[in-house]
C-alpha cells in the first residue's frame, strides 16, 4: 500500500510570532511560526489580518528573531529550528516568498539537548546574534555586509558552559558599545554530584553577559550575578540614547530589572485575588513597545493578565520599576505590537486576536512598585488585584483558530452533498465543537423577495468608466425588472429597457450606450435616450447571446450566429454571418487583448458535444479554428485571462494565459488552454462539480478576474498566492449571479435563487474550510455520535478547576467584596471603574479563563448536543471530583427494553505527580430519555483504574481498565463482569472490534490484537508489535489493519500478516492460539508495519472517510496544532512511480527553506515507508519556471502535465 | 603523547566532553537516569505540539510547562507515561 499525503487544513496555532518589516519600507508584518510552517501577515487598513505568504519548511520551527543591519530599510529574519543549522531568511516582494540568504550548519538534526536552535538573540543594533541549545551550547555569529551590501555572516564563535542550563537569552541594548547578550543559566554540575538532591535544591540560577569584542573577534562572559531563582525569561530594555539599557528578568511572581553596576530593582507582579496561595505568577509572553520619547512592555502571565510595565530612569540609573494591570485576554504564546496602534495576540490555544488601543494602561487600576515593594519575614507582601473587562484595548478582529483538535468525526449529519468534519477543539472555556464544511465562507449582505421565480439577473455601469453598478436587470419568464442601485436599491421605470419581455442579456456597451438583447430583438439605448432596435428576421427568436464592449453575437433557432460589430459612431452594424450545423447552445467571445478593440476568438458550444472557436477576423469571415469535443453538451463558457505578471501581491511569474472554461450539462466543468495567437486548444482538465449543469459567471475577486460557477452548488475559481483554486461556497444553489459593486460593498455578487434575489461577498479566500464553532463548557475529550436522533454526547474534563457552583459562589463573594452584589445582577456585569459613567465589558470566562484549583480537583461533564439547532439539550455535570475520560453506545442483547445506552468512563481524584494515582474509576452507564434528548442515570459501577477505553461487543461492553481488558453485561444495580484479560504491559486507551477480533491500543506498546472465544468465554492475545508506540490516536483500516498515531508525531499502519491471519482464522478448536506462547511476555505473532511517516505534529485523531460525494476513502487526521491532514491510498502502480519521482526531485531542487533535509524530517522517529509527501509535490509550482522545465523533462512530462497531476490527486481527496 | 591521543580512554573522554551524556564505566543508575530524563525534556521542549499536548493532559499554560520541564531537568528523574493519559 502506497500513500499520498496532503495536508488538508494547514496548522493554525502559534509557535512563536514576531514583528518586523520584511516587505521594507514602512510597513510592518507579522511572521508566524506554526511549527512546521511560517506564516507572514499583516492586518490590512480595515484591521483583518492577511495572510501574505505561507510555507511549509518540513522541520520544527522553535524560535525567530528579526533583525536589521543598521541603515537598511528591511528585516531579515533569522529561524532557529530543529534542522541543526542558523538560516537566515529575507522576503522578497517581488516573488512574494522566503529567501535563504545563508544557512549555516553547527550541528545535528533534531530537537536535541546541546544543539543549538531553540534560542535566538540577537543584538538591536543588528551587529551579532546568538543561538542557544537548553544546554551547554551558544554560539555567536558576527553579522555584516560586504562591498555589494550583501548580508554577510562570520564562523560561529563559541560560548559554551558545560553543566548549565539556558532559561532565556535576550540581546542587551547597549548602543553602539560592544555587543552583549545575556542569559538566565543554572549550574547543575553539583546537582548531579549530590544524590541526596540537597544541592539540585540549592542551586542558583545567574544572570550572565556575555560580551562579543568586535576588535578581537571573541567572546567572553563579561558578568555573571546571582538572580532570583524563579527567573524564566529575559526582556532587553531599551539602551543607547533611549533608556537606561539592561535587562528586565521576568521570574516567578516578581520582574527585575538587571543591568551591569547597578543595583536590583524589584517589583512584585500583582496576584488575582482568586488565586490558591501556592501557586505562583509566570510571565509567558512579552512584547516592547519603543518610541523617540517613551518606551513600555507588556508582559502576560499564564492566566492571561497583561501588565505594562514602565521603569523611571534618569540617564542609565533606574529609580522605579512599575508594573500596572492593563487588560486581561487568553494566554498567548507571543505577542506583538505594531506601529500602526494594534496588539498582535497570538494564542496558544483557540482564535488569536488583533486588538487595537484605545489607551496605554494610563487609567487607576492597580499599580505595583519597586517603590514600595514590601518585605516581611514571610517574604514579599503580594499586591492583589480583580481583573476586569477590556478597557485598553479593542478587539477589532479574530484568527479562526483549531488548536487542539481533541477529536474529530467526518459524517454527513446534515444531508448535504458533502460530508461534514465535526471537530472538539480549544481547552477549557474556549472550547467548542466546530463543524466544518470544504469551501469558502460567505457573508450574506440582503436577501429580498421578488414577485416571481427570477431567471437570470445582471449588473450594469451607466458608463465604462464609472466605479459603481447602476442597474441591475432581473428577468422573469415574461417580464424584465429595473432596479437602480445607489443608496438603496429600488425600481425604476425611465431606464428605457423594455420591461414587457424576458432577457436573455443586459450589457454596456461601448462608452455609455446599453443594451438589452430580448427574444426579438436587440434593444441599443444611447446615452442621449435614443433607442434603435434590431428585430430579426421572420419568425426566429434570439436563444444565445454572447457580448462584450465591443461586439455582440448572436444566435438565432436553428443555429444561425449573427455577429455585431461597435462602429465608430456608436452604432451596431451587423459584420458577419454563420450558420452553424445545429442549435447553439452557449457563446462566449475571448477578452480582448490589451491595446486592441475586438476580441479575436468566438467560442461557440454546441448541443452536438462540440465546442468551437471561431476567428472574429474581418478577413477570415468566421472561420472554425478548432474544434473540441467534449463528453456532454455544453451550457456555458468563459474565458478567463491570467495576465502576464511578474509577482506583486500574490503570486510567482505568470506568462500570460488564457484559458475556455465550459460547463458541461453531465455537471463537469471542463477546461482548456486556448492559444492566443491560433486559437488551438489544448491542455484539457475536467472536475466533476455537481448535478447540475455549471453556468458560468465573471466576477471580481480581490481586484481580479474570477469564475463563478453556479452548479448543484456555487464554485468560485479564483487565484490564490500563485495558484488558481476552485473551492465551493457554503452557500444554497444559485440560478444565475452577476458581479455587483456599490459603495456598501465593492466586491459583491448579486445572484437570483427562485424567487429570492440576494447579494453576498466572499471571505476568507484561501481556506479550504469554513467553520461554525459552538462554545463548550470545558476541555472536549472525546464524542460519540447518536446516528438515530443525529445528536452528538460529548464528555468534556478539566483538571484543576471549580465546579460550576462553586465558580459561581466564588463569583458572588467576589461580587459581594466589590460591593456591586446587592444590585441583583447574577454575575453578568461587572462595575469595576470607580466612577459610574465607565462601564466595563462583562466578565466572559472566555477571556479570563476559570479560577484556578488545586491541580488534584476535576470538573467534568456530560453534553448532548444538537449540532443543527446548536442547542444542548442536556448537560450533566459530574459530581464528586470525577472526570469523564471515555465514553461509547452500547445495545446490550438481551436487555433490550433499554435500547441504546451511553458508557462513560470516569476517574475520581485523578493525579499525575509525582507518580498517577487515582481514588477510584467508575463506568456510568445512562438511559436516553425524553426522545434522546436527555440522559438518566441507570447505575454506576465502581473498577479499580479509570476506564479509557470503552467499546461495544457482541451486545456487552469491552472495558480497557488501566493495563486490564474486561468484558461487561448489564445487571440491574450494576455491570456485572464476563471475562477479563490482565496481560496488557501498560494501559489500555483504545479499544476497536471488528467480527470476534479485538484490537487493542496500549498507551505504550502499540496494537495488540486479540480474540474472544465465546464457547470458553476467553479473551487471547494472539499478536502485537514489536516496537515501543506511544499511542495517542488509532483506527481501524481492515481485518488485519490498523492505522494508529503516536506522541511524537507519527503515522504507521500496523498489519498482521496474511498467512499468520488465515493461521488463527482457520485454527477450528482455538487451542493453538490458546496454549501458544510468545517470547520475553510477548504475543506469538508480531503485526508488522506496512506504512510510516512523520507528521510533526502530535496527531489526536484518525478516521477513513471521504470528503467528496462518490469520492473513494482516504485517512483524515487531525492533530494538536490545530492542523487537518488525509492519507489517501495511491490506486494504480503508475501514479505511484510518477509521484515517488517527483518526490525524488523535489527533495533534491527544493530542499526545505530551514534547512532541514526533507527526507530525514519524514523519517525523524522511524524511516518513512511508503508515503508519498504531498505537501512537498505541491510546492512543484511555486519552482521558477526553468526548474519546473527540468524536473518535468526528467520525468518525460510537460509541467503542465505534472500541474494536472498535482490537481487531479487533490481533488480525490477533497 | 601521540600515542595518548588514540588510546581508548581519552578517545572515551573526548567523546564524554563533547556530547553530553555520554555514559561512563562508574555511571550509576541515577546518573543513567538523569541524564535520559534531561534528553527527553530537551525534546519536549522543543518540540511545540508536545508541549501543548502535555500542557493540555496538566491544564497548564504552555508557558509554565516549558518552565517546569526545564526546573525538573534539574533534578530527580521522573517518567512522562502519566501526561498521556491526561490527555484524554
Amino acid at each position: 500500500m502506497f500513500l499520498y499525503s496532503l495536508t488538508l487544513h494547514r496548522a493554525t496555532g502559534v509557535v512563536c510570532a514576531s514583528i518586523g518589516s520584511f516587505v521594507g519600507g514602512k510597513s510592518q508584518e507579522i511572521v508566524v511560526a506554526r511549527g512546521k510552517s511560517l506564516d507572514l501577515l499583516r492586518p490590512d487598513e480595515s484591521g483583518k489580518v492577511v495572510t501574505l505568504h505561507s510555507v511549509e519548511v518540513f522541520g520544527a520551527i522553535r524560535s525567530l528573531v528579526p533583525f536589521r543591519l543598521t541603515g537598511s530599510q528591511k528585516d531579515y529574519l533569522a529561524v532557529g529550528s530543529d534542522s541543526g543549522r542558523l538560516v537566515i531568511l529575507e522576503y522578497s516582494k517581488e516573488r512574494n516568498c522566503f529567501d535563504k540568504v545563508h544557512q549555516e550548519t553547527f550541528g545535528k538534526s533534531g530537537c536535541r539537548r546541546i544543539v543549538p536552535g531553540q534560542f535566538l538573540a540577537v543584538d538591536p543594533k543588528g551587529r551579532a546574534l546568538m543561538v542557544a541549545a537548553c544546554e551547554k551550547q551558544k554560539l555567536v555569529y558576527v553579522l555584516n555586509r560586504d562591498a555589494t551590501a550583501r548580508l554577510t555572516i562570520s564562523s560561529p564563535l563559541e560560548a559554551h558552559k558545560s553543566y548549565t542550563i539556558t532559561y532565556s537569552i535576550t540581546g542587551v541594548d547597549c548602543g553602539f558599545d560592544n555587543p552583549i547578550f545575556a542569559a538566565i543559566e543554572l549550574d547543575y554540575s553539583e546537582a548531579d554530584r549530590d544524590p541526596t538532591g540537597q544541592a539540585a535544591a540549592e542551586a542558583q540560577k545567574h544572570l550572565t553577559f556575555y560580551e562579543l569584542d568586535l576588535g578581537l573577534n571573541h567572546v567572553s562572559r563579561k558578568w555573571s550575578e546571582p538572580i532570583d531563582n524563579g527567573a524564566n525569561l529575559l526582556v532587553s530594555v531599551p539602551g543607547g540614547g533611549d533608556g537606561p539599557s539592561g535587562v528586565l528578568v521576568c521570574a516567578e511572581n516578581f520582574i527585575i530589572y538587571r543591568n551591569q553596576d547597578h543595583p536590583e530593582v524589584r517589583a512584585v507582579i500583582p496576584r488575582r485575588t482568586d488565586l490558591p496561595e501556592e501557586r505562583g505568577v509566570l510571565i509567558v509572553s512579552a512584547a516592547t513597545h519603543r518610541q523617540k520619547s517613551m518606551f513600555f512592555f507588556l508582559l502576560q502571565t499564564e492566566y492571561g493578565d497583561v501588565f505594562k510595565v514602565t521603569l523611571e530612569h534618569e540617564g542609565d540609573r533606574v529609580s522605579e520599576l512599575k508594573i500596572k494591570y492593563f487588560d486581561t485576554f487568553p494566554v498567548t504564546s507571543a505577542m506583538c505590537v505594531l506601529k500602526a496602534g494594534y496588539l498582535f495576540a497570538a494564542s496558544e490555544f483557540g482564535n488569536h486576536a488583533l486588538y487595537q488601543f484605545r489607551a496605554i494602561g494610563d487609567g487607576d487600576d492597580v499599580e505595583s512598585s519597586s517603590a514600595n515593594l514590601m518585605e516581611t519575614e514571610e517574604g514579599f507582601q503580594p499586591v492583589f488585584f480583580q481583573p476586569r473587562g477590556l478597557r485598553n484595548l479593542a478587539l477589532i478582529d479574530q484568527i479562526e483558530s483549531l488548536m487542539p483538535v481533541m477529536d474529530m468525526r467526518v459524517m454527513n449529519l446534515f444531508d448535504e452533498e458533502t460530508p461534514q468534519i465535526f471537530t472538539l477543539c480549544g481547552r477549557g472555556p474556549r472550547s467548542s465543537v466546530r463543524i466544518l464544511r470544504p469551501g469558502l465562507a460567505i457573508n450574506e449582505m440582503a436577501v429580498s423577495q421578488l414577485p416571481g421565480a427570477a431567471s437570470a439577473v445582471w449588473t450594469v455601469k451607466k458608463n465604462v468608466n464609472d466605479e459603481f453598478d447602476a442597474y441591475m436587470v432581473v428577468s422573469f419568464q415574461n417580464a424584465t425588472l429595473v432596479l437602480s442601485i445607489g443608496e438603496t436599491v429600488e425600481e425604476v421605470s425611465d431606464s428605457k429597457f423594455l420591461d414587457t419581455t424576458p432577457s436573455l442579456a443586459v450589457a454596456l456597451l461601448g462608452e455609455d450606450s446599453l443594451m438589452q438583447v430580448h427574444p426579438n430583438g436587440i434593444r441599443h439605448i444611447r446615452e442621449d435616450g435614443r433607442v434603435n432596435e434590431w428585430r430579426t428576421p421572420g419568425k426566429k427568436t434570439i436563444v444565445k447571446v454572447g457580448s462584450n464592449q465591443f461586439q455582440v453575437v448572436i444566435a438565432l433557432s436553428g443555429g444561425e450566429l449573427i455577429y455585431f460589430d461597435m462602429d465608430m459612431m456608436g452604432q451596431l452594424m451587423e459584420a458577419d454571418k454563420n450558420e452553424m450545423p445545429g442549435d447553439v447552445a452557449c457563446l462566449a467571445f475571448a477578452p480582448i487583448p490589451e491595446g486592441r478593440r475586438r476580441s479575436r476568438f468566438l467560442a461557440v458550444g454546441s448541443y452536438d458535444n462540440t465546442i468551437r472557436i471561431l476567428s472574429l477576423d474581418p478577413d477570415d469571415g468566421m472561420q472554425v479554428l478548432s474544434v473540441q469535443s467534449v463528453s456532454s453538451p455544453p451550457e456555458s463558457l468563459l474565458f478567463l485571462e491570467v495576465k502576464a505578471s511578474t509577482g506583486g501581491e500574490d503570486g510567482a511569474d505568470h506568462p500570460a494565459s488564457l484559458f475556455l472554461n465550459a460547463g458541461l450539462q453531465n455537471g463537469v466543468l471542463f477546461r482548456t488552454v486556448v492559444d492566443m495567437v491560433t486559437g488551438q486548444l489544448s491542455d484539457t482538465r475536467s472536475r466533476f462539480l455537481g448535478l447540475r449543469a455549471p453556468k458560468l459567471f465573471s466576477c471580481m475577486v480581490r481586484g481580479r478576474q474570477a469564475m463563478l460557477c453556479l452548479s448543484s452548488r456555487p464554485w468560485l475559481g479564483y487565484i490564490h498566492q500563485g495558484h488558481f483554486l476552485l473551492t465551493p461556497l457554503s452557500y444554497e444553489t444559485l440560478e444565475y449571479a452577476a458581479s455587483f459593486s456599490s459603495d456598501q460593498c465593492a466586491e459583491g455578487i448579486v445572484a437570483v435563487a427562485k424567487d429570492q434575489l440576494r447579494v453576498f461577498t466572499i471571505e476568507r479566500l484561501g481556506e479550504t474550510f469554513n467553520e461554525t464553532a459552538i462554545p463548550l463548557r470545558y476541555t472536549p475529550r472525546r464524542f460519540v455520535v447518536l446516528p438515530k436522533r443525529k445528536h452528538l454526547a460529548i464528555i468534556e474534563s478539566d483538571k484543576g478547576a471549580f465546579t460550576a457552583e462553586e465558580r459561581e459562589a466564588l463569583r458572588k463573594e467576589c461580587m459581594e467584596a466589590n460591593g456591586v452584589g446587592e444590585n441583583g445582577n447574577t454575575g453578568a456585569m461587572d462595575n469595576g471603574g470607580e466612577d459610574g459613567e465607565e462601564r466595563d465589558e462583562p466578565m466572559t470566562d472566555e477571556q479570563f479563563g476559570y479560577p484556578k484549583a488545586e491541580s488534584d480537583k476535576w470538573v467534568s461533564c456530560i453534553r448532548i448536543l444538537d449540532p443543527k439547532s446548536r442547542e444542548t439539550t442536556c448537560l450533566l455535570e459530574l459530581q464528586d471530583n470525577e472526570a469523564a475520560f471515555s465514553v461509547c453506545t452500547v445495545n446490550f442483547h438481551d436487555k433490550d427494553n433499554h435500547g441504546m445506552l451511553l458508557a462513560v468512563g470516569t476517574g475520581k481524584g485523578l493525579t499525575f505527580f509525582p507518580k498517577r494515582t487515582v481514588e477510584a474509576g467508575f463506568i456510568h452507564i445512562y438511559k436516553f430519555v425524553d426522545e434522546g434528548r436527555s440522559l438518566e442515570l441507570l447505575h454506576k459501577t465502581q473498577v479499580d483504574d479509570v476506564p479509557l477505553a470503552l467499546c461495544q461487543f457482541q451486545g456487552r461492553l469491552l472495558a480497557g481498565i488501566g493495563s486490564v481488558l474486561r468484558l461487561y453485561d448489564l445487571g440491574k444495580k450494576k455491570l456485572l463482569r464476563k471475562c477479563e484479560n490482565k496481560l496488557f504491559p501498560r494501559t489500555i486507551v483504545s479499544i476497536h472490534t471488528y467480527r470476534d477480533r479485538i484490537y487493542i491500543g496500549d498507551i505504550q506498546e502499540s496494537f495488540h490484537y486479540c480474540k474472544y472465544r465465546r464457547d470458553e468465554n476467553q479473551l487471547y492475545i494472539f499478536a502485537d508489535d514489536t516496537v515501543p508506540r506511544w499511542l495517542t490516536a488509532a483506527h481501524h483500516i481492515d481485518f488485519d489493519t490498523m492505522a494508529g498515531a503516536d506522541k511524537f508525531g507519527n503515522i504507521y499502519f500496523a498489519r498482521l500478516p496474511q498467512d499468520t491471519s488465515d493461521e488463527i482464522e482457520e485454527d477450528p478448536t482455538g487451542g493453538r492460539i490458546k496454549w501458544e506462547q510468545g517470547k520475553l511476555n510477548g504475543a506469538p505473532n508480531k503485526v508488522e508495519e506496512i506504512v510510516q511517516f512523520h507528521v510533526g505534529d502530535v496527531v489526536s485523531c484518525l478516521q477513513k472517510a471521504s470528503l467528496i460525494p462518490g469520492g473513494g476513502d482516504s485517512i483524515i487526521f487531525g492533530t494538536v496544532m490545530g492542523s487537518l491532514g488525509a492519507l489517501l491510498a495511491f490506486t494504480s502502480r503508475e501514479d505511484v512511480d510518477f509521484f515517488s519521482h517527483l518526490e525524488m526531485h523535489m527533495r533534491q531542487e527544493h530542499p526545505p527553506l530551514c534547512g532541514r533535509d526533507h527526507m530525514a524530517f519524514r523519517s525523524a522517529f522511524f524511516p518513512v515507508k511508503d508515503v508519498i509527501d504531498g505537501d512537498l509535490c505541491e510546492q512543484f509550482p511555486t519552482l521558477p519556471l526553468d526548474m519546473q522545465r527540468k524536473i518535468a523533462d526528467e520525468l518525460d512530462r510537460t509541467p503542465s502535465e505534472i500541474l494536472k497531476k498535482l490537481e487531479d490527486i487533490r481533488n480525490k481527496i477533497i | 603523547m601521540a600515542s595518548d591521543r588514540f588510546n581508548i580512554n581519552s578517545q572515551l573522554e573526548h567523546l564524554q566532553a563533547k556530547y553530553v551524556g555520554t555514559g561512563h564505566a562508574d555511571q550509576n543508575r541515577f546518573e543513567w537516569a538523569a541524564n535520559i530524563n534531561r534528553d527527553s525534556y530537551a525534546s519536549y521542549i522543543g518540540r511545540h505540539p508536545m508541549l501543548a499536548y502535555i500542557a493540555i493532559a496538566e491544564n497548564e499554560s504552555i508557558g509554565r510547562e516549558r518552565y517546569n520541564f526545564m526546573q525538573v531537568s534539574l533534578s530527580q528523574p521522573i517518567l512522562l507515561v502519566s501526561f498521556c493519559f491526561g490527555f484524554r
